[in-house]
């Protein structure tokens, strides 16, 4: 018997009838095939926390996130006059130092009517900023402008600046802030998620203020 | 027993045989370097492949050398891109290697795509060769994009504005595209820890293995022979060709023709030492803080034209644009190869390639020429830094002086220039009086128009009035005004009147 086998523990042999090799070759194909088999369904289990953990922070719904914070007292700004505040965003984590810090243009209207427009432009995010003399928001990066009010006036954006929603508590100012603002994660889209193309109107700001 | 020599050489030897028993790997590679190519491609304009490569590997050794004192945290990385340009020894010089190397690095490979394009080298049998070139452009251009990153200071905060902000064009996924790209749902830690991770692990890791996979390739299919005009590739005979070409005229690649590459890559690894020792280092420019918005952000070099692109983009189609042309450009240089494997390869029987080459060569660089000067841009502080000239103001009227001090207050020459000095955005107002009547200045003013904004609203009608009175005395050397054709019509003689009642001191008619 011993002969026969030339690897013992296997039941291979050259010198056995091409039938029975084939047989024999059968079964370890089969063999291996169960263990592919087996190994695609490990690996496909195996796959769906990987990728999960990947597309994690893509799966947040952009409207659910965001909270309210005060970006300073009511009486910092004047009315009839258009400033820079900042704030710490309320979604920042433990390692994004300055970086967490975010700009906002604040826009007294009346005692109780504000706007108050995220610094980035909407065409391609960059930071805007206010020249009180022509009444304008003009952007460094593309040449974009901005009347007064966050509607566009010029250049390349195809609507007008994001505004955040706010709300006076007591003696300080209160925005909702959340995403970086852009076309499609605009800081305060909780109700209105989406939509591409809406200059800054008296609408949305009223309502808004009603918020 | 023989001389020392004898012994030493003979133990040499053995330690040779010892270990290529075992490992196996020395023959084959030395035969590899010595197979024969045709000596025609023994050229000068075969270097800039090995060049690229040279570089990768100057990067990859410099990049390992950085991340011993990189710290990839927001709070930390700006910090510690400083602590390397003063506090460590020599780390200015490493951080201008590792920046210089990636400039020359883009444009080795740029001119390598460009040699091998116009030989029409990507024909059969190489058109896979070409298609994991492209893919290795891109993962260049992929690193060059991340290495700004890693600079983490306000061009790398706002650039990453710019990237989210054109991710989030996307139709129906363009949030999660956005929140995808920063890690979170804003500019931050997170976000500075996956381009780390994408500079520093992932694109490294398919660059060198697409490099193997590149010169394995090469290797294969023996380096491309000279182009003859009216010499056609054919899909039946090119191999035989080339092999009987090779069997012919063939040298040792190493040394015979390498020695070319070696000379050159020497060259190209001096201009980048020699860059980086008189140039320094690029940056970091401001920190990474959002609130500090006095700051013009500007992508590095390789990416000026796309910034000019999207600076001139008509709104309607913007969108689109920067969604669908890079896939058709991308789609189209892959493809390549698939559509023009066989036929002539020599550029002056390939008009269309040249031309292509030119145009494209030529688009490239003046977009990259007007992103260093963005015409475009407001220049936010020219009302605040430059006086009107002096000239402007001789021989006006209060009124009309009273005029320029509107036109330096309301900002105009942050768009508009006077006397050489001033934004680009909108014409030079220096002969404004010559093109426009004073009825076209004044609606211009007040209601905006083409790419000027109406100022209807910031000006009260004594500014407006002094304004405009001002502008119309701006005609340069003394040119007639413009004037309203139609007037003629209503009031004979008036054309003929008009120049003798302004005079040169810019009265109105």
């Amino acid at each position: 018997m011993s002969e026969l086998l030339k690897y013992p523990g296997e039941s291979s042999n050259n010198d056995l009838p091409p039938e029975a090799k084939a047989a024999a070759h059968t079964r370890r194909v089969f063999l291996f095939k169960v263990a592919v088999g087996l190994n695609v369904l490990v690996g496909a289990v195996l796959a769906v926390p990987l990728i999960g953990y990947l597309l994690g922070p893509a799966m947040k719904k952009s409207a659910g996130v965001g909270s309210w914070i005060s970006i300073g007292d009511v009486s910092d700004f004047p009315v009839g006059e258009t400033r820079l505040a900042d704030f710490r965003s309320p979604l920042a984590s433990f390692d994004d130092g300055e970086t967490a810090k975010v700009a906002c243009w604040v826009r007294r209207i009346s005692a109780q009517q504000f706007q108050v427009f995220a610094i980035n432009c909407a065409h391609l995010g960059c930071p805007v900023r206010w020249f009180s003399e022509s009444k304008l928001f003009m952007c460094p990066c593309h040449g974009g402008a901005y009347y007064e009010d966050g509607s566009r006036a010029s250049g390349p954006p195809e609507r007008g600046l994001f505004q955040y929603k706010y709300r006076i508590a007591g003696n300080s100012l209160v925005i909702h802030a959340g995403d970086m603002p852009t076309l499609a994660t605009q800081a305060s889209c909780k109700d209105k998620p989406l939509v591409q193309i809406e200059p800054a109107t008296d609408e949305t700001r009223s309502s808004s203020w009603g918020a | 027993m023989g001389s020392l020599k004898e012994r030493v050489t003979v133990a040499g030897l053995k330690g040779y045989a010892w270990l290529e028993h075992r490992l196996g790997l020395i023959k084959p590679l030395t035969e590899a370097a010595e197979h024969p190519t045709p000596a025609n491609n023994a050229s000068w304009w075969y270097v800039f492949g090995s060049a690229a490569t040279v570089l990768l590997i100057l990067q990859v050794m410099t990049g390992i050398l950085l991340a011993l004192v990189y710290s990839p945290s927001a709070n930390e990385a700006w910090s510690s891109l400083n602590v390397l340009n003063h506090n460590i020894a020599l780390g200015w010089y490493l951080r201008a290697l590792h920046g210089w190397g990636s400039d020359f690095m883009i444009a080795i490979v740029l001119i390598h795509m460009v040699q091998v394009f116009l030989f029409g080298s990507y024909k059969f049998p190489r058109e896979l060769t070409w298609i994991v070139g492209v893919l290795l452009l891109l993962l260049t251009l992929g690193m060059a994009f991340t290495g700004q990153v890693m600079r983490f200071d306000q061009d790398a905060y706002w650039g990453l504005g710019i990237g989210a902000s054109i991710a989030s064009r996307v139709p129906y996924i363009g949030a999660s595209l956005v929140h995808l790209i920063l890690g979170g749902p804003i500019i931050g830690g997170a976000t500075l820890s996956r381009f780390f991770t994408l500079h520093v692990f992932v694109i490294p890791g398919l660059l060198l293995a697409g490099v193997g996979v590149h010169v394995w390739m090469v290797l294969r299919h023996g380096v491309s022979d000279w182009p003859m005009p009216g010499r056609l590739v054919r899909k039946s005979t090119y191999e035989s060709e080339y092999h009987e070409l090779t069997e012919k005229t063939g040298i040792p690649f190493v040394p015979d023709a390498a020695w070319k590459d070696a000379v050159f890559a020497a060259a190209i690894l001096f201009a980048v030492m020699a860059c980086a020792f008189f140039f320094g280092p690029f940056g970091p420019g401001g920190p990474p803080d959002p609130t500090i918005i006095q700051t013009a952000p500007k992508p590095d070099f390789a990416f000026l034209w796309i910034y000019s692109v999207l600076a001139f983009l008509p709104t309607a189609i913007e969108t689109p644009v920067m969604l669908v042309a890079p896939v058709l450009g991308i789609a189209g240089l892959l493809l390549l190869p698939l559509f023009a494997s066989e036929g002539e390869r020599h550029w002056a029987r390939r008009p269309v390639a040249v031309l292509m080459v030119s145009v494209i060569a030529v688009t490239l660089g003046i977009f990259t020429r007007l992103g260093t000067y963005t015409p475009w841009s407001p220049i936010m502080n020219a009302w605040t830094s430059d006086p009107i000239p002096p000239k402007y103001l001789h021989d006006r009227t209060p009124l009309e002086r009273e005029g320029a001090i509107v036109l330096q207050n309301k900002q105009c020459r942050n768009c508009h220039e006077l006397d050489g000095v001033g934004g680009l955005r909108g014409p030079a107002l220096d002969s404004v009086a010559t093109s426009l009547t004073e009825d076209q200045i004044v609606r211009q003013v007040l209601q905006g128009g083409g790419n000027m904004p109406a100022y209807g609203n910031a000006l009260n009608p004594s500014e407006a009035k002094a304004l405009v009175s001002f502008l119309m005395t701006l005609r340069g050397n003394d040119l007639s005004p413009a004037v309203d054709a139609s007037r003629g019509l209503a009031h004979p003689g008036f054309h003929a009147a008009k120049p003798a009642a302004a005079p040169a001191s810019g009265q109105k008619p």
